[in-house]
């Protein structure tokens, strides 16, 4: 387990240089995106109105506070990872489409997405789940916001950060995936535990 | 106290507790974690249980939602026949979810189906959702606010087998849900168990089940022995927090039944997340209120 840091714009040689297990703290811009933004850019075909080249997205739907003596100024107050699984559906296109090169949410993604990592020099990472106070704290600014229309989780926040972290990386950009390689594990041991556990429930008379 | 002034106090306490219940966790919960934190030496697994704490430390000191995914809001309700505001609740635990929201503040989360807007309250239909259990003779009420996030509502599932299928059914049921699943959901996980005859009153059994304190068994000693084997097993199997591998998987499994139907075994299950919160309040007729759930708790 290496420790690194990153900071936008990421180049190839950045990411070609992470392994999974690796714990990376992130500088620079994230910006979140989650499913409606995965749908709309991938499905619907509407442009997105920022460049992700270089930058990293967070899979989150965060809590912000619109200052009152500042409209269209907000703060952060609470900003974990969400599923990332959920954008499988979309994610290796969505990594063509936008050049973007650090995907950050929580627990694994699938073979699509690691096939995505490899072919265009990118990885996905993990944010320890529900430790949304602690992401709020590394997050400097929130410069802005975009298609708010969508409601605030499901929106795109741009966020200024340091020391982002820690981020595990679960797919690296040549090819591994630690969270399908853990599955792998659960689930041999798993027929295992069933079957002894098994042996002990024939209640029926 | 005149009804008016019953009403604000109540709807009040109830916002001030359902904010409180997104900040801070329930005291088995965390006395749990740190328990299962402890017996963890692996470096992937201690930086993820050492997020956990600092974030918990920080959301009291901030006084914020230690996670972001404040749920869809679900009061479960014992309310005595006599409590003075039985005809109130309804609309004074919307009005208390809108207060909270506004306050604390929680996350918008509430999107109307088919229209697909999101409320920007977290009111909506049927929603907050309420559950009622009618406690005759009593005039208090008893209230656990449960906000589960998205992320620990996806392993959620019910089948209804056969009964040669039998508890071995139910047993490979739960373990490949957790398994396929239970990573994604912020483990360590509660896992909630309902057996019953059809899939909504397993379903609705499993997340009552979530409710119990951590340490409880189920009433039945066939029951009690199957969650201590199905909880053994899921640690043996070794998810870790955050699904990073571990020493354990869960902070625990509860099961909860009702008689069956001779020709099906349902089997619901509902799981929560490591950040389980779950709060319990008791209000009185005269709306003195008691935190049962947090010791020492102040609103």
């Amino acid at each position: 387990m290496k420790t690194k840091t990153l900071s936008t714009p990421i180049k190839d040689e950045d990411i070609l240089e992470l392994s999974i297990g690796d714990i990376v703290y992130l500088s620079g811009h994230l910006i979140t995106s989650r499913d409606d933004v995965h749908q709309r850019l991938i499905k619907q075909k509407k442009p997105l109105p920022l460049d992700l080249a270089g930058k990293a997205i967070f899979h989150a739907g965060p809590i912000m506070r619109e200052r009152p003596e500042e409209k269209g100024k907000y703060d952060v107050i609470s900003i974990g990872p969400t599923t990332s699984m959920r954008m499988e559906k979309y994610e290796k296109e969505f990594i063509a489409a936008t050049g973007v090169k650090l995907i950050v949410g929580k627990g694994g993604m699938g073979e699509k997405t690691a096939a995505g990592c490899m072919r265009y020099q990118a990885v996905h990472a993990v944010f320890p789940g529900g430790c949304a106070v602690l992401a709020a704290d590394r997050v400097e600014e929130v410069e802005g916001v975009e298609w708010l229309d969508l409601g605030m989780p499901e929106a795109i926040w741009v966020l200024r950060v340091k020391d982002f972290g820690p981020l595990l990386i679960s797919i690296d950009a040549k090819g591994n995936n630690l969270f399908e390689k853990n599955k792998k594990r659960f689930n041999e041991k798993k027929r295992q535990i069933v079957a002894e556990i098994n042996q002990h429930v024939d209640y029926l008379e | 106290m005149d009804q008016e002034k019953m009403r604000t106090r109540f709807i009040d306490i109830m916002a001030a507790f359902t904010a409180y219940t997104g900040i801070y966790l329930p005291d088995d919960v965390l006395a749990k974690l740190k328990e299962l934190a402890a017996k963890e030496d692996a470096p992937m697994a201690t930086t993820f249980y050492d997020a956990m704490f600092k974030d918990l430390e920080m959301a009291a000191t901030l006084s914020r939602p230690c996670c972001q995914d404040t749920g869809v809001i679900q009061y479960f309700i014992q309310v005595g026949t006599s409590f003075p505001l039985i005809n109130e609740i309804e609309d004074c635990l919307a009005a208390a979810v809108k207060q909270a929201t506004a306050a604390l503040p929680l996350r918008h989360n509430v999107v109307e189906v088919f229209d697909e807007k999101n409320t920007g309250n977290n009111v909506g239909t049927r929603i907050p959702w309420l559950d009622w259990e009618i406690v005759p003779r009593r005039d208090d009420v008893k209230i656990y606010v449960y906000m589960a996030g998205g992320g620990c509502s996806l392993p959620g599932a019910a089948k209804v087998l056969m009964p040669l299928e039998g508890y071995e059914g139910v047993v490979s049921f739960v373990f490949d849900q957790i398994t396929s699943y239970g990573i994604n959901a912020c483990p360590p996980l509660l896992v909630g168990i309902g057996i019953a005859g059809s899939a909504e009153v397993a379903s609705k059994l499993s997340k009552k089940a979530l409710l119990r304190p951590i340490g409880s068994h189920n009433h039945n000693p066939r029951g009690a022995a199957l969650e201590t084997m199905i909880e053994e097993g899921l640690n043996e199997i070794g998810l870790g927090p955050g699904g990073v591998t571990g020493r354990q998987s869960v902070l625990g499994v509860h099961i909860e039944q009702a008689g069956r139907h001779p020709a099906t075994i349902a089997v619901g299950l509902s799981t929560g997340c490591w950040a389980h919160r779950r709060g319990l309040i008791k209000i009185d007729a005269d709306l003195r209120y008691e935190v049962l759930s947090h010791k020492g708790a102040v609103l």
